[in-house]
């Protein structure tokens, strides 16, 4: 039976919303004097009238009730949706934040790789980054010169190795911060996402030496969106909820409930300053008739209502969409079509129909978020809060046996022969 | 919050345990010095990064001194007239720059450490005291050579006549230079640790700092301020070692062994507490910057 080489024991990790970042010294100061005067705390007073002061004291569990065991060689996949708690849990694993309650217990050395490249400087050389990344993920220098020509050869950036990386293309440079990565020697790899970066081909090769480093006995717990990595590294892997582990076991039995799971609409998170949010929101037939299943090839029409809470000059709106292996699909923006939300005073609201036309996405299910904004920050962002069925009718495509599963999308053709 | 930290482990051979929270003392001095090689990278980047792609390179390292002395050597020399021991002006302002430039390079690079690091800090764990330290290692190295060439400017007024004794204090020089290094980690590591929850200290420290120096016998000599106000220009931890620094390298300046072991105490107590905020805050602070 092998070892245990982590465990969690009731971790729980609560954040503050609403205090964080605006803690300045005359806030403070301010709340301290209107309490020694006996008078009423004056920052709560001035966001009494938005609703982010229903949030301001607020505690968030972005983790509860944690208990895991994760044995020696296990190649532990963590999926959930986003929000889920699974990037927390590997922040405190990798010691980046601490738990609020609970205790982790850990045997062997731990190498976190939350973001290829941490502590790249753009001036210093291919070399000196390899040095000085390497000492920051926990290396010595001694076991760096002993890999070096093995880090070097695997970037695949020989030639460039005495440049300074900020001459490097965006391609060479994840390679070679990968490869330095890839060429820890703890015994624990803490991995997020990063193989989200990078070309298909470079991709292909890190799956690979993620697998040579999987089966070579370490532990390896694995974060991704990615399900079909997961499928070939992982094997184990748990579900998470809402900040809790609501499964754990093999991998296909998990994935297969998170690819269920995900195909609920679960509660939306708002997300933004509030400044303008949205009402009410709902995918409507081109009749003004409220839907959740179209066929393909078919227009709808999203409407949006939307409130400002203050004067804003002028506000964005944009629409995304995910397919539900929370893929991002496609962004539409009312910039697309010049079209403009200005001039808008405080407490009036408006509603805005953008009609997508002729959708060719693949049959299956899909997943709209809305976002209103500008250039400066996020009003009011609500993740994949809408969820559209596509069916595969006649309207665009008229074969009488289901769509390719494969195909993500759908080109329109039209047929003929030529008569010699 | 919790109370099972009791739970005995000691039969397992646990590598780490991470608990909520650490005990106020609990500070891991030996995995620093098991980080030492990324120290010495952390200098070594600081070092060539500062100066890749500026045609002078290094020299600007002099050139920032020299040209706070010349403008003093005006202003206050020349216009302001205050006297300089009757010393060189260039030699009496110089000494008292290279000193109190260590320091408040110390102070004000060392009190950005979590803003300025917040990225890589919210991505890979390494001990964070670290980077201050290697600051303070890296701006030692700028110290050496505004040192020597201090030292030249010495030896070429001591061949042009002027009697310069160079008295016993100068065996106190390395104490000197950690004593500034101290007070400005120490101060350094108190205010970054404050910025993670107060942002305004970061722009109060830049020019505090430059305040501070007034308060500090830089361009005139102690022995010019009026016995009623000496106290509290004494005070300033910083006074006893700069005027030591003086007599140390020009052999000018009132030292007092009392006053310099008051300042030693000083920067012993700033350090420890700077240590022991540092590493409390440490853990957390992700949470709020």
């Amino acid at each position: 039976m092998p070892k245990t080489v982590i465990e969690l024991e009731d971790i729980a990790k609560q954040y503050r919303l609403g205090v964080v970042g605006t803690g300045t010294l005359s806030h403070d100061l301010n709340r301290w004097w209107a309490r020694f005067r006996g008078k009423e705390d004056p920052t709560k007073k001035i966001s009494a009238s938005n609703e982010l002061s229903k949030v301001d004291t607020k505690f968030v569990w972005a983790l509860k009730d944690i208990n895991l065991e994760v044995s020696e060689g296990t190649v532990l996949g963590i999926v959930g949706k986003n929000g889920a708690g699974k990037s927390t849990m590997l922040k405190l694993l990798s010691r980046v934040t601490g738990p609020t309650t609970g205790e982790i217990r850990v045997r062997g050395r731990i190498a976190s790789l939350l973001e290829v490249g941490t502590g790249f400087h753009p001036e210093l050389t291919g070399r000196e980054n390899i040095f000085l990344n390497g000492a920051i993920l926990g290396m010595t220098r001694k076991e760096i010169d002993r890999k070096f020509d093995e880090i070097v050869e695997f970037s695949g950036v020989k030639k460039y190795i005495g440049t300074p990386v900020k001459r490097y293309s965006s391609g060479m440079y994840v390679r070679l911060a990968f490869a330095v990565a890839a060429h820890l020697e703890s015994e624990i790899l803490i991995v997020d996402e990063v193989l989200a970066v990078g070309d298909a081909e470079f991709q292909k090769r890190a799956i690979g030496k993620m697998k040579d480093v999987s089966t070579s006995g370490r532990t390896v717990l694995f974060v991704s969106h990615n399900l079909t990595a997961v499928e070939q590294l992982c094997n184990k892997a748990v579900l998470m909820q809402n900040g809790t582990i609501t499964m754990d076991g093999q991998v296909g039995d998990i994935l297969e409930a998170y690819r269920k799971s995900s195909l609920e609409i679960g509660e939306v998170k708002p997300y933004g300053t509030n400044q303008v949010e949205f009402i009410s929101y709902s995918i409507n037939d081109l009749n003004g008739n409220e839907i959740k299943e179209i066929k393909l090839g078919d227009s709808f029409k999203v409407l949006a209502n939307i409130k400002f809470n203050e004067d804003v000059e002028s506000t964005d709106l944009s629409l995304d969409v995910r397919n539900d292996s929370n893929e991002f699909i496609s962004h539409v923006t009312n910039m697309d079509d010049q079209f403009f939300i200005a001039e808008n005073k405080r407490g009036e609201q408006k509603t805005i129909e953008i009609t997508l036309k002729n959708f060719s996405l693949a049959p299956g299910i899909y997943y709209i978020s809305l976002w209103l904004g500008n250039m400066y920050g996020t009003f009011n962002y609500l993740e994949n809060c809408l969820r559209l069925s596509v069916k595969q009718g006649e309207a665009f495509i008229q074969r009488n046996y289901p769509f390719d599963k494969r195909s993500r999308a759908v080109l329109q053709s039209s047929w003929e022969q030529k008569s010699d | 919050m919790n109370n099972q930290s009791t739970e005995n482990i000691s039969g397992e051979d646990w590598t780490m345990v991470i608990r909520p929270k650490r005990h106020l003392l609990e500070l891991d001095l030996k995995e620093i010095w098991r980080y030492r090689d990324l120290i010495y990278l952390f200098v070594k980047r600081d070092f060539v990064a500062k100066y890749k792609q500026t045609v002078l390179g290094p020299l600007w390292f002099i050139i920032q001194p020299l040209l706070t002395t010349l403008m003093f050597t005006v202003v206050f020399g020349k216009i302001a007239g205050i006297p300089t021991e009757g010393l060189p002006n260039i030699l009496f302002y110089l000494s008292g720059i290279v000193g109190w430039n260590y320091f408040a390079t110390c102070l004000n690079e060392t009190s950005a450490t979590f803003i300025t690091n917040a990225s890589i800090f919210g991505k890979v764990y390494f001990p964070r005291l670290t980077l201050p330290v290697s600051i303070v290692v890296s701006s030692l190295i700028t110290f050496v050579i505004q040192f020597v060439f201090l030292i030249a400017f010495i030896i070429f007024y001591a061949f042009r006549g002027v009697s310069i004794q160079i008295g016993p204090e100068v065996l106190l020089v390395p104490v000197l230079v950690i004593m500034m290094a101290g007070l400005g980690l120490g101060f350094g590591i108190i205010i970054s640790s404050m910025t993670t929850k107060y942002r305004d200290l970061l722009h109060l420290v830049k020019f505090g700092v430059q305040l501070w120096m007034y308060a500090t016998p830089i361009i005139y000599p102690l022995s010019e301020i009026p016995e009623k106000y000496k106290p509290y220009v004494i005070a300033n931890p910083m006074t006893p070692v700069i005027e030591t620094f003086k007599t140390a390298m020009l052999g000018v300046g009132e030292v007092n062994y009392m006053h310099l072991l008051y300042s030693l105490g000083f920067t012993v107590g700033i350090l420890a507490i700077g240590i022991i905020v540092f590493n409390k805050v440490e853990k957390n602070f992700m949470d709020t910057v």
